[in-house]
């Protein structure tokens, strides 16, 4: 039983930090635009297919990897230039109807791709030998790809702690996150930081796409849709424009979605005599093993009522009534 | 005699539709009468969207969820007995041996009652949903209303036994035809228009545009915002049971984020708040889409369609973000009028155009 708790745990903190790499890219972009990037799930996703691309053309992990992060990053700037500096400032709604419009065009172009490269829709995810596999401590068994994810989320979310608390882009991109006009007539050059802020997004959902993709084990054109949903509620939890509040809300959700699995059923995972019968009863009538399959309905309403409870989340800024 | 000349554009355009209906339905051209069809689904889904959302500025990406609930409802209402037996064992008693697959002559009553149950459920569960998340505004209602939609297509996915999960839900029985469809435009544009212009209408689109100085005045905020939704949510549910009956097998994931864009695309070209303009918009984009699907099909690069509507998308948004009319409408009306009197019948003109120096301010401050 303990051993089982564990793994959920370490299951909690590997998801926890996928979502939390996703979440700090939306939370940056929108704490200085108020734009929710719906394409930066498909971020990831183009992530997976340089991988796929990289990978097969027989690079190591090692050599892939700055293929994969520069390609990601590229597309991520592409995207602000094109689509969303000229629309800086419109109304909220025509900013995230853009980002879908945005996530359109790189879903169905990479679609065209490798329908032109005579590639099937979905593609097996050629995982590197590194991340294939389990480690074992004691009893407890672990994929390797989730021990790599949670290190990844820590190390990563440390340097970019370090970079917006230690180095003047750093401390520019926050000053243009708590005020755009004050942090331009101080001289912030604020396309250099938004810039900065779609990089550094892209290069984290790079690596999360990375990852995602191994656990996944296949990918699709498609695949950004659920993970940025994920990491939208995420940074909602936390405290929308919050980096601090995105990273906590994504290890939140990860919990709270493996909380969700590994509670399903529980009635009939517990050993024979652990508990009375009426008890087990009660668990199996109230959390049936069939309640798994309903976890992308149960985070979304936990969403909800985050939105109308405490729309500014964990940490984030009292929202004025204005703004809701 | 001047409220007859009034209504005499209108009445021209039902008279001419309704000709050009009966010349399809004559014809047997099956290609054209299914364009028709569909055409009549998405306009039905794009005016309602826009009494939601455009009238409102109350963002709802959740309509296809509504959609979807309308068309199961009614698709296990309208199936008949064997059917149901076979496809569907797991139905509760109750719903069982319910078959609203009667005819009355030739008319399918069973339908009719069918689709008006469902959507009369579906505003239920709008009015609902919309207590709650009529409260926010701007991205946080698009949002939450995303999670409405996320949350449907789960349901339907795990309620296996009423929708069979993931598999079809086939042998709806074929009740969708064009006099069926079309009718149900009719009514869904007369009953926005008329909202449009009822003093519910006016409380929206102001609520919309200062929310703060509306509620200084004392205008309603959530009473216009419900009802825009509930109403919206009713007719959507009907273009569920439209499609469903139409398309006869369907499956949970037709109902997600690619026919919500595509209904955005429709309405947003056309202008938000503009219920003549969700009708262009909706012709276009369909007539569009068809034209594509061609080009697709000839050849082979599929995907195509979907990336130039979204650069059309982004285009109108940047460059001309009222879309086609902004919030005006083809004057129809004054078409019997002539231009030359309008000077000396004022009471008629202004009704038909919205307040002008608005859509003045809104054009000179949306373009970039």
């Amino acid at each position: 039983m303990t051993d089982y708790a564990i793994q959920q745990v370490v299951n909690a903190l590997s998801a926890g930090s996928l979502y939390a790499l996703m979440a700090v890219g939306l939370a940056m972009v929108f704490g200085i635009l108020r734009l929710i990037n719906f394409a930066h799930g498909d971020l990831m996703m183009i992530s997976a297919y340089l991988a796929v691309f990289s990978l097969g053309a027989g690079l190591s992990l090692a050599a892939a990897l700055p293929v994969i992060v520069v390609g990601t990053v590229a597309v991520g700037l592409l995207m602000e230039r094109i689509a969303y500096r000229p629309i800086r400032g419109a109304p909220d709604v025509a900013m995230l109807l853009t980002s879908f419009a945005v996530g359109q065009i790189l879903q169905n172009g990479t679609l065209l791709i490798t329908r032109l490269a005579g590639k099937p829709t979905l593609i097996a995810f050629p995982s590197p030998d590194v991340l294939n596999g389990v480690v074992n401590i004691g009893a407890i068994t672990i994929p390797k790809v989730n021990v790599a994810s949670f290190f990844a989320g820590i190390v990563l979310l440390g340097l970019l702690s370090v970079f917006v608390t230690r180095t003047t882009l750093g401390l520019s991109m926050r000053a243009a996150a708590e005020d755009l006009p004050a942090a331009r007539l101080m001289g912030i050059n604020v396309n250099r930081v938004v810039a900065t802020a779609f990089a550094i997004g892209a290069g984290l959902a790079a690596v999360a796409g990375l990852l995602y993709s191994v656990q996944a084990g296949q990918i699709n054109p498609y695949m950004g849709f659920t993970p940025v949903l994920k990491a939208f509620i995420a940074a909602v939890i936390g405290g929308f424009g919050s980096i601090a509040g995105a990273v906590l809300g994504g290890y939140v959700l990860g919990a709270l979605e493996v909380l969700v699995t590994a509670l399903a059923g529980i009635g009939d995972l517990l050993p024979p005599g652990s508990v009375p019968p009426e008890v087990r009863s009660f668990l199996q009538q109230w959390l049936p093993s069939g309640l798994a399959s309903w976890r992308d309905a149960v985070v979304f309403v936990v969403l909800i009522i985050v939105l109308l409870v405490r729309p500014q989340g964990i940490l984030g800024q009292r929202v004025r009534d204005d703004e809701l | 005699m001047s409220n007859l000349r009034r209504a005499g554009g209108p009445l021209l355009v039902i008279v001419l539709s309704a000709v050009a209906l009966a010349v399809l339905d004559a014809s047997g051209q099956a290609f054209w009468q299914g364009l028709a069809i569909n055409l009549a689904i998405f306009m039905i889904l794009t005016v309602s969207l826009n009494l939601t959302s455009g009238f409102t500025g109350v963002f709802s990406l959740g309509q296809i969820g509504f959609m979807a609930l309308g068309a199961y409802i009614s698709a296990i209402l309208t199936l008949p007995l064997p059917e149901k037996a076979a496809y569907l064992p797991n139905l509760p008693s109750w719903l069982a041996g319910v078959h609203l697959d009667q005819r009355l002559g030739d008319v399918p009553v069973g339908f009719l009652l069918a689709t008006l149950i469902a959507a009369a459920l579906i505003s239920v569960v709008a009015w609902l949903v919309g207590r709650v998340l009529m409260r926010l505004s701007g991205h946080f209602v698009a949002v939450a209303t995303l999670g409405f939609l996320v949350i449907v297509r789960v349901v339907l996915f795990n309620a296996d036994s009423f929708t069979r999960g993931s598999r079809t839900f086939s042998n709806v029985t074929p009740y969708t035809n064009l006099w069926w469809a079309w009718a149900w435009v009719l009514l869904v544009v007369y009953v926005v228009w008329r909202i449009k212009r009822s003093s519910y209408g006016r409380d929206m689109f102001f609520q919309r545009d200062d929310r703060s100085a509306a509620q200084a005045v004392g205008v309603r905020v959530m009473d216009p915002r419900l009802l825009a939704f509930v109403v919206g949510a009713f007719f959507s549910a009907v273009a569920g049971s439209l499609y469903a009956h139409f398309i006869t097998s369907f499956s949970p994931t037709v109902f997600y984020f690619d026919l919500t864009f595509r209904v955005i695309t429709m309405l947003v070209i056309g202008g938000m708040g503009s219920v003549s303009g969700s009708i262009l918009g909706s012709i276009g984009i369909v007539a569009l889409t068809e034209a594509l699907r061609r080009v697709e099909d000839a050849t082979l690069l599929y995907g195509l369609s979907q990336i130039i509507l979204a650069v059309i998308f982004i285009v109108v948004i940047t460059i001309r973000r009222e879309g086609l009319l902004g919030q005006r409408e083809v004057p129809l009306d004054r078409l019997f009028l002539g231009h030359g009197r309008a000077g000396p019948a004022p009471p008629a003109a202004p009704p038909a155009a919205p307040p002008p120096p608005t859509t003045r301010a809104e054009e000179t401050t949306s373009t970039p």
